[in-house]
């Protein structure tokens, strides 16, 4: 008996639609999100991401619309992204149906926001999303001279500020779970950037969500085994059709890890 | 198991957190029902079969519930209508809970709320990753069950989802209807004649979740 870890596919949406392509065969319209996280559902998903890429505050009423008529069809997690400067923001997306929201560049703008938002709606709700760039060492699993630096802005804006000490202040103010991405790995397939999903996994004492850089399935498992990952997000390994949710939970259960498969 | 399906189902709602997806998820499995979020006790006295879910800290939870008097609601409601708490719902049926340094709560079972701690030790971890353990415990995890109406159609041993740092320590075992194991064994799920409590969210426990709740509304409140 023992904790499963998770699998998240993670879909941009601007505006309540799927972009960056979503090509599932037998869906009838792939920009829809309501069928795309159905079908992800379907697949043993454990949890779905949406991050919210809308430029403008105003358009946001369509994500808000979205996430209620996806909460109506699928019963497991979602935590939207994107965006999530206000406690008002936060109360919008809960109450549309989302389960928990992900707090980046706000939360590096004003900490207090994490903390202010996790003691109003609870830990259990508030995902801090740290965007890391290596900065010293080779990147090699083990190498002590290894540092990362989270970016903000899409990764556009460095902040000076090293992730793993970010990541351990942020469990400190009330985030609940971590959700790190490497902006090297990023969009790259080449694998997580094991080194700072285990630096990071292993400094805090809540659950980090490893990001960016899956190219095969058993980058996902490497995540696990490796990174020390409680979660792995991934997305157009699975927006493809390349692979399923469910042969994703096959690979990982084969490397011995605890999924569920039910 | 007879398949009446309660005509109306009250979502008590004391302004602690989203309760949308409770209450689709009990639209969903029970379509023709009324499903009502509500804080009005005439209505909660008034329903077939009433919930009581909860998010957030126990003493936020137990200071709208006392607030809004919704203890008395539930003390009626549990001598006679099948009563489901979910989360920090269970947590609240408790006795006294560890969290926000120590709180009183409903006592409708006795026993404890304990906070996992900060150091908690897995067993032996089949994937051979670190033996610590995460908190909160967030996540899919396996149910003991014990049996009860509510377990009907769900294969012992089925994953729900957890999302918690405090766990239910019950002094009397035979109300333990769901053993949860992390790091040390904890109560899944609480009962009692009409009370039923569960530490995981059904509503988020995609067919699992479902299928109680289907078996919640279609309870007559016998165990």
């Amino acid at each position: 008996m023992a904790l499963a870890k998770r699998i998240i596919p993670c879909l941009d949406v601007d505006q309540g639609r799927v972009v960056k392509g979503v090509n599932f065969v037998g869906i009838r319209d792939a920009g829809d999100p309501v069928e795309v996280a159905k079908r992800y559902d379907e697949q043993g998903a454990d949890e779905i991401t949406f991050l919210d890429i809308t430029a403008t505050h105003e358009a946001r009423g369509t994500t808000v619309k979205m996430v209620e008529a996806i909460a109506e069809h699928v019963f497991i997690p979602l935590t939207v992204g994107g965006g999530i400067r206000e406690v008002e923001d936060i109360r919008r997306m809960l109450n549309a149906g989302a389960d928990k929201v992900s707090i980046n560049s706000a939360a590096v703008t004003n900490p207090e926001f994490v903390r202010e938002a996790s003691q109003k709606f609870g830990a259990q709700c508030i995902v801090v999303a740290i965007d890391a760039k290596r900065v010293a060492g080779s990147g090699e699993l083990g190498d002590a001279d290894n540092k990362w630096e989270i970016f903000t802005h899409g990764g556009r804006k460095p902040t000076g500020i090293d992730a793993v000490e970010w990541a351990i202040k942020m469990a400190d103010y009330g985030a609940g779970e971590i959700l790190l991405t490497s902006m090297d790995r990023d969009g790259v397939k080449t694998g997580f950037d094991l080194g700072v999903t285990r630096a990071v996994s292993d400094a805090v004492n809540i659950p980090v969500i490893a990001s960016g850089g899956v190219g095969n399935l058993e980058h996902l498992a490497e995540g696990v085994t490796l990174g020390h990952a409680d979660a792995v997000l991934a997305a157009s390994i699975f927006h493809f059709g390349e692979y399923t949710v469910q042969q994703a939970k096959q690979h990982m259960s084969a490397a011995g890890i605890e999924m569920r498969l039910d | 198991m007879d398949k009446v399906i309660s005509r109306t189902c009250a979502v008590i709602d004391y302004g602690m957190g989203n309760l949308h997806s409770a209450h689709g998820a009990l639209q969903k499995v029970a379509p023709d029902s009324n499903i009502l979020v509500t804080s009005d006790p005439a209505q909660i006295l008034a329903a077939d079969h009433v919930v009581l879910p909860g998010v957030g800290a126990i003493r936020d939870c137990m200071g709208e519930i006392q607030r809004q008097e919704i203890d008395q609601v539930v003390a009626e409601v549990a001598k006679s209508k099948p009563l489901l708490g979910i989360c920090v719902g269970l947590q609240a049926m408790m006795t006294r809970s560890e969290e926000n340094a120590g709180i009183d709560c409903m006592n409708l079972f006795s026993g404890q709320v304990r906070y996992f701690g900060d150091n908690l030790l897995g067993d032996e971890l089949k994937d051979g990753t670190c033996g610590r353990l995460k908190v909160p415990h967030m996540g899919w995890n396996q149910v003991e069950q014990v049996a009860h109406p509510l377990w009907h159609d769900i294969k012992d041993q089925s994953r729900f989802y957890f999302v918690h740092s405090y766990f239910v320590s019950a002094d009397d075992q035979s109300q333990v209807k769901g053993r949860g194991h992390y790091g040390k064994p904890f109560a899944a799920a609480m009962g009692q004649d009409n009370v039923f409590a569960v530490q995981f969210h059904p509503e988020k426990s995609h067919k699992n979740g479902l299928q109680l709740l289907q078996n919640f509304l279609s309870w007559d409140g016998q165990a």
